[in-house]
């Protein structure tokens, strides 16, 4: 079963309607109570007074929870940062009560009648102004190797710069949802959508005051996660549960997309300036860079995205001098956090934007400045870790050159590219190395229930959730293969806190390594007992029914722990990575040359995913990761108030029609995945490797190809700066900089001299 | 309250214990269907989508899919409607279903139901299967014939451009789109087609002081007008329902006027084409069959087909938006709006018709009965849309061209903009700039300068003022590079 091609096992249901989400238990649940927030229209305020009498005034309105009713610790986050019910608004949006109805209207029209004062106070928007105002939080965290001070005197050349880049929204499409009920003896019972059942019950009861074990957690199912619910979940939970406890009844609180998008956390956009130094060859001699994230108003998981953003701005590259200094800007904005790539995409973007830049100033094609680059077979990370299967990105590279047919193609560009005044074809190719494991050693372990009942079938529960990304099917095809049996007899139960306790967010890409190898772990031991029994010529269940008469233990707990692996946070070395995954991507766009829109016309990649557990699975997630890739860095424009108007530091992008994410008009319209064959990787379950999270980074060729095209319609060796996202309209100010640069035309446009200018100052080759 | 009644997956189900603002997909879900789901609750993801009985153009009844987070249950009194549920089960998968589910076409799963009922819509389409087309692909989504936005099958990919997807970027959704034939013989839904479509029902739906009424004809419409001329008038709601789910806007008197068979007339004579202000824009869409290039070239670009289905010509007018997508089309085709009121009719050019930002010379009790322009056409026309994303996004710049260039000589031009002032306008200075000139680069060129100081565009998250202005000018340049040859004709 293991490598078989399966649907998603709950694909018929998806299909149906029948799938249940958390929110779809409310017509199943009576007497349900509706909550809504209250929510700050300062980006910074202190509250000097919250009257929620009015709201007791509206028709159908039952409770207001305020901070008053905490009996535990009024906070949602593990870093006590995060005031569940806090005194001074942090940003636009920040939710300060939260009002129960018997409806949602109800509880709705509550929150409108609770009077806030508000003592408004200075606010930071922009990392900008956090970086001016010296305004920053957690850890500053250095990593360095080698002597980049003296690689720098002896370069050949270096140039220096900066890049500012966006976050990006989850846009999971169900958004943050829980339902608390309470048990008998005041136990709660929280049905939420969450990555991370066991943190989401730590926090229910740190707020509730009780200990763990009268708070059972289950997520059923999410819509969509993507790393905005390994963290954000928990508060909401905690206001669902208190209100359970409080009013005895079953409390929902599901955000709408509005609330959604202005409450809780994204990807962390960063601020990055750098230097760099090459050889006469275009080998990178020194990088010397600082990275700061732009954390919003509290820590949640910005030390970690900061760290591992740091433990990747090498990518695919051997660079043997560096330093690299990171800190987190405290920002008036939504905490931000986990999303697909954790930092990883922000460190990579970091240098894949260097060498996009530098490229045409070196005089070499880009492509074969990242070639160039690669790490070979024997060489280090900064941070000390042997790129184990370094020869895989060549691997990678050469079939993706094969397969792209993209020596011919790049002919057919040079002669598209000269036949047409209006349009200008770019075709890129850029890898990914992604180091897989939790950066803290830790969270490195997972525990799964396996029961085989009388009859022969199997239930198997573990501490992993389904956000979409085939963990259950992968799951159910790992205990069927080990147990031998067929996978109708495999049913999975939903992720419950009281069957596997402690479990680590389903986070890192994590999911299938250490979930998969504890019930191959359960598996095995029920397989071991069996073997004790007399099977000569017995069906699965006659050995099973046999068994049980012989007091053979069917069911067992199975744990997993990944070894090798540790990981020095304050000197930032380490091993912190099981294995590396990798892939590579070419990209071919069009941009047309009167407004700076764009088609992708082709994309080819070859992508490691070891041994695939499931191949169906793991090429859709390779295609979503890429295609959610590109919304992050051509389309999706979170964009803040920065003004100094009434409205500074509201989100203004705030819904589906002004966030845009990818349709169907984004799909390449010729897209070609393969699985690098013989990739058995040792040590992980059935050879396989992690795939959630590394095809994000493969649409950096996406962006870098759109940076070519646009450099096409200037003269040769054109370097251009491109804004992330690379909207239209960015790519339109990059093409208009390119296109100034060519001899001069009297009938062009409006110079855009003065930009490209202060672009080439900021490269400024030395 | 008078009792409403709707058929849901075939069973008559009474409308009880509903607000006058209940959506669609609120009330679903209070019955426990609850595979439509509410992704953004403005019409732009389509998680909500369920199928609606409407009247055709081919065959007497067709299949509509539309959002119905945007459609107040009371706006379906006596329809028929199919949810993802109705479509098939677990044990008996409908053949869009079997393709999503086998392909991968479904992640995380939350989006599906909702692209199973528009891929259902398009599959349903009359006309959509043409003769000897077969479903092919090779397994990548690169069908092996048709373009990239039409099957072999004939399947139209802008059936799906109002469905979002986070989790699978598309491709396996297309493969299934691909993949699929023609209905069975037999198949129920292909079947009810044939017959007559639901008819509208006169509705009046009033709970705790609101009120949503559908009158039967024109002159009950403006009498419930003239006694409430506060009343919101709605058609597709496509515009009022996110006041509703977004803002919060509950009107007290909602009067629905999409149905009323005054506002549905459409003729296409001699020298004028007549467009019933209550037609949708797909039925618009259908019934002009490309006959006027300039709006063919619109529709694929307003919103999705989601939102056509629902949204109407008048409703895109009388909301007064500065930024909708009909009216810098219509600018250019010289339209004029007829005014109905109990006074009579008046006929509005539509250039005098926005007189603010959101307010038009429309009075309070009048209603919006037809949009005219007329005939022949002018023979050089565009629409270009600005904005980020192709399929279903909101404009920063649209431009409306039609000139007619004879002899190498611009005789007429209209340019209708939206997206750079508070309302819809006539880029005059620029067409002052192109009439009576030759048709050349030099005059394209100057008229484009002109072009790039029309209106008073702003800065916002859609588009800086300084791209929108130089969109305007490019969007000249643009139009000369597609029709350089007009210069030697």
């Amino acid at each position: 079963m293991i490598g078989e091609p399966l649907p998603h096992e709950s694909a018929s249901l998806h299909v149906t309607g029948e799938a249940l989400y958390t929110d779809d238990l409310v017509f199943r649940t009576k007497d349900v109570l509706h909550a809504w927030p209250v929510q700050s229209p300062h980006t910074h305020a202190r509250i000097t007074a919250l009257d929620v009498a009015p709201a007791y005034a509206v028709p159908g309105v039952v409770r207001v929870l305020t901070a008053d009713d905490v009996p535990g610790v009024n906070d949602a986050g593990v870093k006590h940062d995060e005031p569940l019910f806090p005194s001074e608004a942090m940003f636009h949006g920040h939710a300060l009560c939260w009002v129960l109805g018997e409806t949602l209207e109800a509880a709705r029209l509550g929150a409108l009648a609770v009077a806030v004062d508000y003592e408004p106070l200075p606010s930071l928007v922009s990392v900008r102004d956090a970086i001016d105002a010296d305004s920053f939080q957690g850890a500053t965290p250095h990593l360095a190797r080698g002597d980049a001070e003296g690689a720098f005197a002896t370069a050949e050349h270096v140039f220096s710069g900066e890049f500012e880049f966006a976050g990006q929204e989850h846009f999971y499409l169900e958004t943050h949802v829980s339902l608390a009920l309470v048990d008998e003896g005041g136990q709660v019972f929280v049905q939420s959508s969450t990555q991370h059942p066991s943190e989401t019950q730590e926090i229910v009861a740190h707020v509730l005051g009780v200990p763990s074990h009268e708070v059972t957690v289950q997520c059923l199912r999410m819509g969509g996660a993507f790393g905005g619910k390994e963290m954000q979940p928990h508060g909401f939970a905690a206001i669902a549960a208190l209100g359970a406890r409080l009013t005895g009844r079953p409390v929902r609180l599901r955000l709408n997309r509005t609330q959604d998008m202005t409450m809780t956390g994204k990807r962390h956009g960063f601020h990055s300036s750098w230097r760099v130094g090459f050889d006469s060859a275009g080998r990178i001699v020194a990088l010397d860079a600082t990275l700061t994230a732009d954390g919003g108003w509290s820590l949640d998981l910005s030390e970690p995205v900061l760290a591992r953003a740091m433990c990747h701005i090498d990518n695919a590259y051997w660079i043997p001098n560096l330093r690299v200094d990171g800190r987190i800007a405290k920002t008036h904005k939504t905490s931000q956090t986990a999303f697909r790539g954790f930092g990883g995409p922000q460190g990579m973007l970091v240098i894949e934007d260097i060498l996009g830049r530098c490229a045409p100033m070196l005089g070499v094609d880009a492509s074969e400045l990242r070639h160039r680059n690669f790490y070979e077979p024997g060489q280090d990370t900064p941070y000390g870790q042997e790129v184990r299967h370094a020869e895989r990105l060549e691997a990678c590279w050469s079939q993706v050159l094969a397969n792209g047919d993209v020596a011919r193609r790049q002919a057919e560009i040079e002669q598209f590219n000269a036949s047409h005044p209006d349009a200008r074809r770019g075709l890129a190719l850029t890898p990914v190395k992604f180091g897989i494991s939790f950066n803290l050693t830790a969270f490195n372990q997972a525990g799964a229930l396996v029961h085989v009942y009388k009859d022969g079938s199997v239930l198997i529960n573990h501490g992993g959730t389904e956000m979409g990304q085939g963990l259950h099917t992968k799951m159910l095809q790992v205990a069927a293969t080990t147990l031998g049996v067929p996978l109708s007899r495999v049913r999975l139960a939903p992720t419950r806190t009281d069957k596997v306790p402690n479990t680590s967010a389903t986070a890192a890409s994590s999911g299938a390594d250490l979930n998969g190898a504890a019930i191959k772990n359960a598996c095995e031991q029920i397989k071991a007992r069996l073997a004790e029994v007399e099977s000569d010529g017995l069906t699965w269940e006659e050995l099973v029914h046999k068994a049980y008469f012989q007091r053979v233990q069917l069911w067992a707990a199975g744990f997993y722990k990944t070894e090798g692996l540790h990981w020095d946070a304050a000197a930032m070395r380490g091993t912190p990575f099981k294995y590396f995954a990798y892939g590579v991507a070419a990209a071919e766009v069009e941009v047309n040359g009167f407004d700076g829109s764009y088609t992708l016309r082709r994309v080819d990649i070859v992508h490691d995913v070891g041994d695939s557990l499931s191949p169906l699975i793991d090429i859709g997630q390779i295609e979503g990761g890429f295609v959610q890739g590109a919304g992050w860095l051509t389309l999706e424009d979170l964009r803040w108030d920065e003004s100094d108007g009434p409205n500074r530091g509201r989100l203004a992008t705030q819904a589906a029609s002004t966030y845009k994410l990818p349709s169907f008009s984004e799909m390449p319209e010729v897209l070609n995945v393969k699985l690098l064959e013989k990739a058995h990787e040792d040590g992980a379950v059935y050879g396989s490797k992690a795939v959630g999270e590394p095809p994000l980074m493969l649409a950096f060729s996406v962006r870098e190809a759109l940076r070519q095209a646009a450099a096409a319609f200037g003269p040769a060796g054109t370097s251009v700066e491109l804004a992330s996202p690379a909207t239209p309209e960015a790519v339109y100010w990059a093409l208009e900089s390119a296109r100034s640069s060519l001899p001069a035309d009297p009938a062009s446009g409006p110079a855009r001299d003065v930009a490209r200018d202060s672009a080439l100052a900021e490269l400024g080759g030395v | 309250m008078e009792s409403s009644t709707i058929t849901v997956n075939g069973e008559a189900t009474e409308v009880t214990d509903v607000a006058a603002h209940t959506t669609t997909l609120d009330w679903l879900r209070s019955r426990g269907l609850t595979g439509a789901k509410e992704g953004c609750a403005e019409g732009e993801c389509g998680a909500c989508s369920v199928l609606v009985a409407r009247p055709g153009a081919d065959t007497p009844t067709e299949w509509v899919a539309v959002n119905a987070c945007l459609v107040p249950v009371a706006a379906l009194d006596g329809q028929e409607l199919v949810t993802s549920e109705g479509l098939g089960s677990c044990d008996s998968l409908h053949p869009v279903q079997r393709e999503m589910a086998v392909r991968g076409g479904s992640q995380c799963g939350y989006c599906t139901p909702g692209f199973v009922c528009s891929m259902a819509a398009e599959y349903y389409r009359p006309g959509r299967v043409s003769a000897g087309a077969a479903p092919s692909t090779d397994g990548n989504g690169n069908g092996s014939a048709g373009d990239h936005e039409h099957g072999a099958n004939g399947f139209d990919l802008h059936a799906l451009s109002g469905n979002l997807c986070r989790c699978t970027g598309y491709r396996p959704i297309k493969d299934a789109a691909d993949a699929l034939g023609a209905p069975a013989a037999g198949d129920t839904f292909a079947a009810r087609t044939s017959a007559p479509p639901p008819a509208a029902v006169a509705t009046v739906l009033s709970v705790d002081g609101a009120e949503f009424r559908r009158p039967t004809d024109l002159a009950e419409a403006l009498d419930l007008l003239a006694e409430n001329p506060e009343a919101q008038v709605v058609a597709g709601c496509t515009d009022f329902g996110v006041e509703v789910n977004i803002r919060g806007v509950r009107a007290p008197y909602v009067v629905a006027v999409d149905r009323l068979p005054e506002l549905r007339e459409f003729s296409f004579g001699d020298d004028e084409v007549v467009l019933g202000a209550g037609l949708t824009l797909s039925e618009i869409e259908r019934l002009l069959e490309g006959r006027v290039p300039l709006l063919a070239e619109m529709f694929p670009q307003f919103a999705s087909r989601l939102i056509r289905n629902g949204a109407t010509i008048g409703g895109n007018l009388g909301t007064g938006s500065p930024i909708g997508d009909t009216p810098p089309a219509l600018l250019a085709l010289d339209a004029s709006l007829v005014l109905s009121s109990p006074r009579g009719d008046r006929v509005v050019p539509l250039a005098d018709y926005f007189t603010g930002y959101r307010t038009t010379l429309k009075e309070p009790g009048e209603l919006i009965r037809a949009v005219r322009f007329p005939l022949p056409l002018s023979p050089v026309t565009a629409f270009h849309k600005i904005a980020k994303r192709r399929f279903d996004d909101i404009s920063s710049v649209a431009v409306g061209f039609a000139l007619d260039v004879i002899d190498g000589s611009v005789i007429r031009a209209r340019i209708g903009l939206g997206g750079v002032a508070a309302t819809p306008l006539r880029a005059s200075a620029t067409e002052a700039a192109l009439v009576g000139r030759p048709w050349t680069e030099q005059t394209v060129r100057e008229a484009a300068a002109v072009m790039a100081g029309e209106g008073t565009p702003m800065d916002d998250h859609r588009a800086s003022a300084s791209y929108r202005s130089a969109m305007l000018g490019q969007s000249l340049l643009r139009l000369y590079a597609a029709h350089r040859q007009e210069a030697i004709a």
